[in-house]
């Protein structure tokens, strides 16, 4: 999985948790928080899902590593990885 | 033995929600629900080929979905259920009635303030300033400390007058504590009415329960009707194992409770240690529902959809001292919701007020019987006060009408008391001293439809999906 196959992930689970956000202008550098309108219970969600779906597992320690879409896939890549 | 992941008891709006969040995650959940129909506080029933709703006045909560972070639009998302799913009407328009007062309001929060400026217009800068501290409480921390709310509002508002009228709906919509209440509570309640408003399916309650139930069915979760639970057998600080009415034996990693904390305390055995047991509510209600063949509108009554009336000086939210109390109530016309171009078909009408559990309580079935047919007339009577003047004859044109009591809430619901509102003192965080049960609905805290669906969500999130 490249980093830019991870970002999607991310956008199509986000998709699915807030169906009423616009994700088309989403800056990937930019805290998602300051571009949806995301509250705690929907960050997650984004946890949950990807341990639902995909079997990835962030520990509460590390949901800062989720702050924004890059960050995000520079801390999932590795892990998606890791699972193959 | 049977073994879940979680077993939730109460198949209410709180543990319907509570199950979709963990079946949808993968946990292994079963709702256990003594009575062979689900809702709870909120449920829904037939009588003479007429669909009735037990405690449906109207949804509060009805948030505009540009509101992201209203609690209606945060359920809808955490639930994944789509707005349009509920088929939710707005009100038409409501009302607090005071002896000579009026405060209109509807669910644009202008109108109400318009209201306050034209009735009381050297309160409306008190009252702008009550509206401030509302918008600023900071809701989302369960554990904040006790503030009384009467005291907040009169050091906006001076005129006791307002300052009932503004408790009135709060409390009927509902509150579990007498006279005042938690000032938390008091920007919770004044939210979902004031701000965000009412709205009613056009087939009521089981409109709702019928989506939130599919819902759970598709996540794979499991329910098992007309399955009480009898008993839980705790020891070394854990429920071990949950005892059914039957006598089969459950076994649950976390056990979620919708049955109400003085409830589900009583259900431990042994008794849970704890310093101060848990106390049931004081404050029950009768409602008198009457179902007329024209439709509200011909009444001569207006577009009310509901009206909060009061006809004391002072407003008084306490347990009534008579089997019913007559000096205030809440009016319902669920006719008065804006379905489109559909109807309800007959009109309704829905009359509730305090009432007196002791004394509904120690009734025979024949004295019960006899002492609804004594109340059905004066409740009514009591309801015309505040209303115009109508060419409608209840004796004449009432075709039909039911009525419950403290007793019907309590033989349905199993809630002490028959208390709607639940105990007075409410686990905010959903803990009790047994490390895997936890409290969701009304007594943890959140009210109403939407209040108890996002008590479920929030339960489950914090107990039993980390």
């Amino acid at each position: 999985m490249s980093k830019d196959e991870c970002k999607q992930v991310v956008l199509d689970i986000i998709a699915e948790i807030a169906p009423d956000e616009e994700l088309g202008d989403v800056k990937p550098e930019v805290a998602l928080r300051e571009q949806l309108d995301l509250d705690s219970m929907d960050f997650l969600d984004i946890v949950m899902e990807l341990r639902k779906k995909h079997g990835i597992e962030v520990p509460e320690s590390e949901y800062g590593q989720l702050v924004s879409l890059d960050s995000c896939a520079e801390y999932l890549t590795p892990k998606f990885n890791a699972l193959v | 033995m049977e073994r879940y992941d979680v077993a939730i008891i109460g198949a209410g709006m709180s543990g319907i929600a509570a199950g979709i969040r963990l079946a949808h995650f993968g946990k292994k959940v079963c709702i256990f629900e003594r009575h062979y129909a689900p809702g709870g506080l909120n449920s829904f029933y037939a009588k003479d080929g007429r669909k009735y709703d037990v405690g449906l006045h109207a949804m509060t909560n009805f948030a505009d979905p540009s509101e992201r972070r209203a609690p209606l639009n945060r359920i809808l998302r955490q639930l994944r259920i789509s707005r349009d799913e509920l088929r939710l009407c707005p009100q038409k328009g409501s009302r607090v009635a005071f002896p000579g007062v009026d405060l209109r309001f509807d669910n644009d929060f202008s109108l109400f303030e318009s209201e306050v400026d034209r009735v009381f217009p050297e309160q409306i800068d008190g009252f702008r300033k009550l509206v401030q501290a509302v918008r600023d409480f900071d809701d989302s921390e369960f554990d904040y400390p006790y503030r009384s709310a009467r005291s907040v509002v009169r050091d906006c508002v001076s005129d006791p007058l307002l300052e009932d009228m503004i408790f009135c709906p709060l409390m009927y919509y509902g509150s579990s504590t007498e006279d005042d209440m938690d000032f938390g509570q008091f920007t919770i309640m004044f939210k979902s009415i004031f701000f965000e408003g009412f709205a009613r399916p056009l087939d009521g309650i089981r409109n709702i329960i019928k989506v939130l139930l599919q819902r759970y069915r598709e996540c794979g979760g499991i329910r098992k009707m007309n399955t009480g639970v009898a008993r839980l057998e705790t020891s070394e600080g854990k429920v071990q194992r949950l005892i059914l009415d039957s006598g089969d034996e459950i076994q649950a990693d976390v056990v979620l409770s919708s049955a109400g904390l003085p409830e589900t305390f009583a259900l431990c055995s042994p008794d849970i240690e704890n310093d101060s047991q848990p106390q049931a509510g004081r404050l029950g209600f009768v409602e008198s529902i009457s179902v007329f063949e024209r439709q509200p509108e011909s009444f001569g009554w207006g577009d009310d959809t509901i009206v909060f009336f009061n006809a004391n000086e002072r407003f008084q939210y306490r347990e009534s001292q008579d089997a019913v109390d007559l000096s205030s109530g809440v009016i319902c016309i669920p006719n008065n919701f804006d379905y489109g171009e559909e109807n309800l078909g007959e009109g309704v009408v829905r009359v509730t007020a305090l009432a007196n559990y002791d004394s509904w309580k120690s009734y025979d079935p024949e004295l019960y019987a006899a002492k609804k047919e004594r109340w059905r007339p004066k409740m009514w009577e009591s309801a015309k006060r505040f209303l115009p003047e109508s060419a409608v004859d209840w004796e004449s044109e009432c075709i039909a009408h039911d009525m419950f009591t403290p007793t019907t809430v309590q033989r349905y619901t199993w809630r002490d008391r028959g208390a709607i509102y639940g105990a007075p003192r409410k686990t905010k965080d959903g803990t009790t001293p047994l490390s895997n049960l936890f409290i969701c609905g009304t007594d943890q805290g959140f009210l109403g439809i939407v209040g108890s669906m996002l008590s479920g969500i929030a339960m489950a999130n914090a107990h039993a999906l980390r």
